[in-house]
Parts: C-alpha cells; sequence; structure tokens
C-alpha cells in the first residue's frame, strides 16, 4: 500500500498568533513553527497501516523553507520519504490554490491513501481533503475516528453532529483523520537519525507545471480587507470564596438576567 | 432583489437552529433561498424556514444525498450556483457544510470564506480568528460569494414571508457517488442541548479531578438547560467523552453565558470559547490565565462553589 500523508507547518498550538500588518497574512516568524498537531494522527495511521499491510509512506508538505524541519520530523516518526513543495510564489496562497497545488503533486504516483489531519491548528478551515477530493475525482472520507483497509476497500466511521457514519468505498481515498483515531508516537532516537537520510523530494511551482500566476496572494479568491485585535476584555470582578462564592455568581447571573 | 442561496443544516425534519441564523444571515443580502437536501421536509418545516423570511425552497429528496456523504450535495449547490446565479451562498460551519461549500468552490470556481460571525450587505464576511483574538474582514473576490456561518454568531430573527417549495430533481454522477453511508449512528446526547447551538455552556477541566467529578458539572449545567463541555485536559484523562472537547482541537463555541469551572484557561482551551458573551470562572488558583476573561470568577473549590451555584439556581428559578 502506497500511502501519502500531507501535513502543515503551522505556528506553536499554545503560541499566540498574529496576522502581518504589510500582508494580512499569518505571521509565521514570531513562534516557532511545528508539525500541525492533527496531522501527527494522519502520519500515525498511515505508519500504523504499513506496518500491518506493507508499503510505503511519502509525507507531503507546501510552506517556506522552514516548513523542511517540519517534514523531516513527520519523516522520523518512520516515514519513507517526503515532498517538499517551496517556492516564495506560494506564500499567501488561499485553500483554492493549496488545494491545486497538493492534487497536482498527489497526481500520477499512484498512492492508494492520501491521508490529512482533519484540520490546521491555525486555519482551522477543514476544507482542503475536501477539496483535493473532488480536483482528483476520489472517494473523500474525512473525519474518520477509525478506519480500517481491507484489501481495496475501505471502511471508516465518520464523525458527525449526531454521532458517526459508517462509510465504505474503493481505494484509491482521500481520508482525513480525528484525534481519536489512535495515539501518535513519538520519533525514536533512531528514527530522527533515519529522516535525515530518507529521500525528500523538491519542487517549485514551476517545476509541477503549474502557473506562478496561479497560486500566491495575487491569485487568491478571497481577500483579507482588514483586521484589528479584538479589543481587550474590560477586567472582570475576581472575588475569593469566603464560603458564599456560589450565592455571589447566583447574584451576578441574576443581575445578569440569565436566571 | 437578488437570490441568496441557504444551504439548510438539519437531522431529519428536526432543523438545526443555525439553519435560521442562515436565513436571517441571507436576508441582509437578498432573498433567502433555502435548499433542502434529503428528507425530512414536511409543512411544519416549511412553515418555519417562511417564518424567518425563506422566500422560496428547493427540494433535493433524492436518496442519493443520504446515502453518499457531501459530494453529492456539493454537485447540487454547483448546479444552483449555476442555474439560480445566487448573489451569496450561505453555509453552516458544520463538518457536512464546509466540505460541500468546499468542493463547491472548486467546481464552480469560487472563492470561500469558512467561519464567518457576521455578514455585512456587500457580502464582506467579519471571521473571529486565532481564538478569538483578531478579527478580520474578508471578502470573495472571484465567484459567488460562498460563506460558512459559524453557529450561534449571528441572531435569528423572524421576518415572515411566503416561501414555495419547488422540487429539483438532478442525477448525481457517479463519481459522487463513491462512497456509500452503511450504517448511521446516533449517539445518545440526551436532554441537554447541542454544544455548539447552546445558550450557555458549564465546562470542566483538570480541576474537576476524575470521571466521578463532573457530576457537579452536569448538575449545574442542567439547572440552567445548558450544555456541558470540558477541557481538553479533562478529555484526554478520559474523563468526560471527547465530542465535549472545547477548545483548538475541539468544538468552538460562541454561547450567551459560559461557565469554567477548574480549567485554566491554556491558548489551547481559549481559542474554543473567548468569543463568549459572558465568562463566569471558578479556580482554585488566583493566577489561572482564564481569570483574564471573567466577567466574574470566583478563586475557590469548585466542590463547594459550584454546588452552592446550583442550589441557588434551582431556588431562584
Amino acid at each position: 500500500m502506497k500511502i501519502a500523508v500531507c501535513v502543515k507547518q503551522v505556528p506553536d498550538t499554545w503560541a499566540e498568533k498574529k496576522l502581518r500588518v504589510d500582508t494580512s497574512t499569518l505571521d509565521r516568524e514570531s513562534a516557532d513553527g511545528v508539525l500541525n498537531e492533527l496531522d501527527e494522527y494522519a502520519v500515525e495511521q498511515a505508519l500504523q497501516l504499513v506496518e500491518a499491510q506493507g508499503g510505503e509512506v511519502v509525507i507531503v508538505t507546501m510552506g517556506p523553507e522552514r516548513a523542511s524541519e517540519t517534514l523531516r520530523k513527520a519523516i522520523s516518526m518512520g516515514a519513507d520519504a517526503g515532498i517538499h513543495i517551496v517556492d516564495e510564489n506560494l506564500a499567501g496562497s488561499d485553500a483554492v490554490a493549496t488545494s491545486a497545488v497538493l492534487a497536482k503533486v498527489l497526481t500520477g504516483r499512484d498512492f492508494d491513501l492520501i491521508l490529512f489531519g482533519s484540520e490546521s491548528t491555525d486555519a482551522r478551515m477543514s476544507v482542503i481533503p475536501a477539496m483535493v477530493a473532488e480536483r482528483l475525482d476520489l472517494a473523500q472520507v474525512t473525519f474518520a475516528q477509525k478506519m480500517e483497509v481491507a484489501g481495496t476497500t475501505l471502511t471508516a466511521e465518520r464523525v458527525t453532529d449526531y454521532g458517526f457514519d459508517t462509510l465504505t468505498a474503493s481505494l484509491p481515498a482521500v481520508v482525513s483523520v480525528v484525534e481519536k483515531i489512535n495515539e501518535p508516537r513519538y520519533p525514536s532516537f533512531k528514527g530522527i537519525m533515519a529522516a535525515k537520510k530518507k529521500p525528500v523530494e523538491i519542487f517549485s511551482v514551476t517545476d509541477l507545471g503549474l502557473e506562478n500566476a496561479l497560486v500566491g496572494a495575487g491569485a487568491a479568491w478571497s481577500v483579507v480587507a482588514d483586521f484589528a485585535d479584538r479589543p481587550p476584555k474590560a477586567a472582570g470582578v475576581v472575588v475569593t470564596d469566603d464560603g458564599a462564592g456560589g450565592t455571589a455568581i447566583a447574584d451576578y447571573l441574576t443581575t445578569a438576567k440569565f436566571i | 432583489m437578488a437570490d441568496v442561496l441557504v444551504l439548510a443544516e438539519h437531522h431529519e425534519s428536526e432543523i438545526r437552529k443555525v439553519t435560521f441564523e442562515l436565513i436571517t444571515a441571507a436576508r441582509g443580502l437578498g432573498s433567502p433561498v433555502v435548499l433542502w437536501l434529503g428528507p425530512g421536509l414536511g409543512d411544519t418545516e416549511s412553515a418555519a424556514l417562511a417564518s424567518f423570511g425563506a422566500t422560496k425552497i428547493l427540494l433535493a429528496e433524492s436518496a442519493d444525498v443520504v446515502d453518499h456523504p457531501v459530494a453529492p450535495g456539493a454537485e447540487i449547490v454547483a448546479s444552483l450556483i449555476a442555474s439560480v446565479q445566487p448573489a451569496a451562498v450561505l453555509v453552516a460551519s458544520s463538518a457536512d457544510g464546509k466540505e460541500i461549500a468546499a468542493r463547491a468552490a472548486i467546481k464552480s470556481g469560487c472563492g470561500i470564506i469558512t467561519d464567518a460571525v457576521e455578514i455585512a450587505t456587500d457580502a464582506t464576511a467579519t471571521q473571529s480568528v486565532f481564538g478569538g483574538s483578531t478579527i478580520v474582514h474578508s471578502k470573495v473576490t472571484h465567484g459567488t460569494p460562498i460563506i460558512t456561518i459559524r453557529p450561534n454568531s449571528i441572531a435569528a430573527s423572524e421576518s415572515a414571508a411566503t416561501a414555495v417549495t419547488e422540487k429539483i430533481s438532478m442525477v448525481i454522477s457517479d463519481s459522487a457517488k463513491r462512497v456509500s453511508v452503511t450504517t448511521r449512528s446516533v449517539v445518545e446526547k440526551g436532554a441537554r442541548p447541542e454544544l455548539a447551538e447552546a445558550d450557555v455552556v458549564v465546562s470542566g477541566g483538570r480541576g474537576v479531578g476524575g470521571a466521578e467529578g463532573f457530576e457537579v458539572i452536569e448538575a449545574l449545567a442542567d439547572s440552567m438547560s445548558a450544555a456541558v463541555g470540558a477541557s481538553r485536559a479533562a478529555t484526554d484523562a478520559g474523563w468526560y467523552p471527547h465530542q465535549f472537547q472545547v477548545g483548538q482541537t475541539g468544538k468552538t463555541v460562541s454561547p450567551a453565558l459560559y461557565i469554567a469551572n477548574g480549567i485554566s484557561g491554556a491558548i489551547q482551551h481559549r481559542a474554543g470559547m473567548q468569543t463568549s458573551k459572558v465568562v463566569i470562572v471558578v479556580n482554585k488558583d488566583p493566577e489561572a490565565p482564564i481569570f483574564e476573561l471573567a466577567d466574574y470568577g470566583v478563586v475557590g473549590d469548585l466542590f463547594t462553589v459550584v454546588p452552592q451555584l446550583t442550589e441557588e439556581i434551582t431556588k431562584r428559578k
């Protein structure tokens, strides 16, 4: 089984994120770049499938030069190879363009499965897997909390608002996973050392046969008109419980007409 | 006035509250035309949609939209973008909603904005990003604006209209039927409201100390007909089911009232609740960052403060 896992470098989940005043895009320099936490579950799922059934796991990322650290981090969990699309023309690309680039690089490589995390912790759109499935005309099995592959049949549980749907599809398929699906491993020392030697293919936009004019901020189909920090919240009242803390809250809620 | 296409969010005949919020938002842009996918639309449901201003209901009853997730819905939306030529398409920020919007955007060559909390009459969307710390105004510049709206962000208001229902029959392509739903499992959610839609959310975190500690959280929630939420620390520890997690990697909620109990308020959690209108905090640690968000906070043991609060609320109702 040949599996691609698409991952993204995002600002550290625990860091405060900001937009850049000059470009209205995420300020990626102000925080450490880390592997999107939700993508770790996708990498883990791919590794478990290949460990059980044989095959190959290729990590794919699109991002600036420094995203190569994230690519290596994902590979160090135990993957076999990497693909990095790096090109300054990509800066400011929207989801539409990003999905076009990913779909292009994934085409013609005979992947049985293309895995994603269910969302990135920075943009939080959750649309790239669906867009890639649409572009590649593949089965879309997203928000999976459980998945099994038997031969060419994929069975998965898609999380819904009311519970979950059990889905079946034939491979190849695009899958996104939620964090319930597994417990991602930490890269071993051996994995970290091995990752340094794993092959990584590097592509620019034109290498992929795409036009630079179709990507980047200038080609985005939606634009940020302006942005501002949320006005700081007026400081509230904080009291120490003197035995009547619960009653004090009830008084506050009564005044605010919640009770 | 231009039509504005609204994708109804419903589970069979149960219309989600966000649908009325979408119709309310659509009225600011033109005439709301509601697309209903699958079964469940009867006279009661049509009347409810009309009472919020739906002028037309397009009914796509085909079993394909139920038997196959996302792709058939996207095909229908894309075809309506071409035939109706709406001024905008408004969809709920649910898993299905966002993905139908995403695929329709690619099919129709339209820009997409997700998780809007407000829409201006020129279709400029307001988004609250990075856990609510930044307010962004964005606009779709290519094709028909496809905008997903976060539940509980826009106050639904009634505005009676007469809605005609038109059945649409569309042949769904084979490629939209690559994935089949074999079974649909409904997890018993009990009497509590849906987390993302609730007016009041009562949450517990690490300070709750264990699964049995959530009983006091649930009791408070039930005294206010509130939904129960949990921080990641609590769900990771297995104290409370995962689907109730509020935060960056869980649900984003925006209730009128949020009561955080034993939650420190790491950015991870704040990202999921920062846009709540009123925040009450109970925490033993006076240094907990969650107090920065509190409209009213009590430094104290939640196991004495919360039961007392529950009792007071029950008494005063």
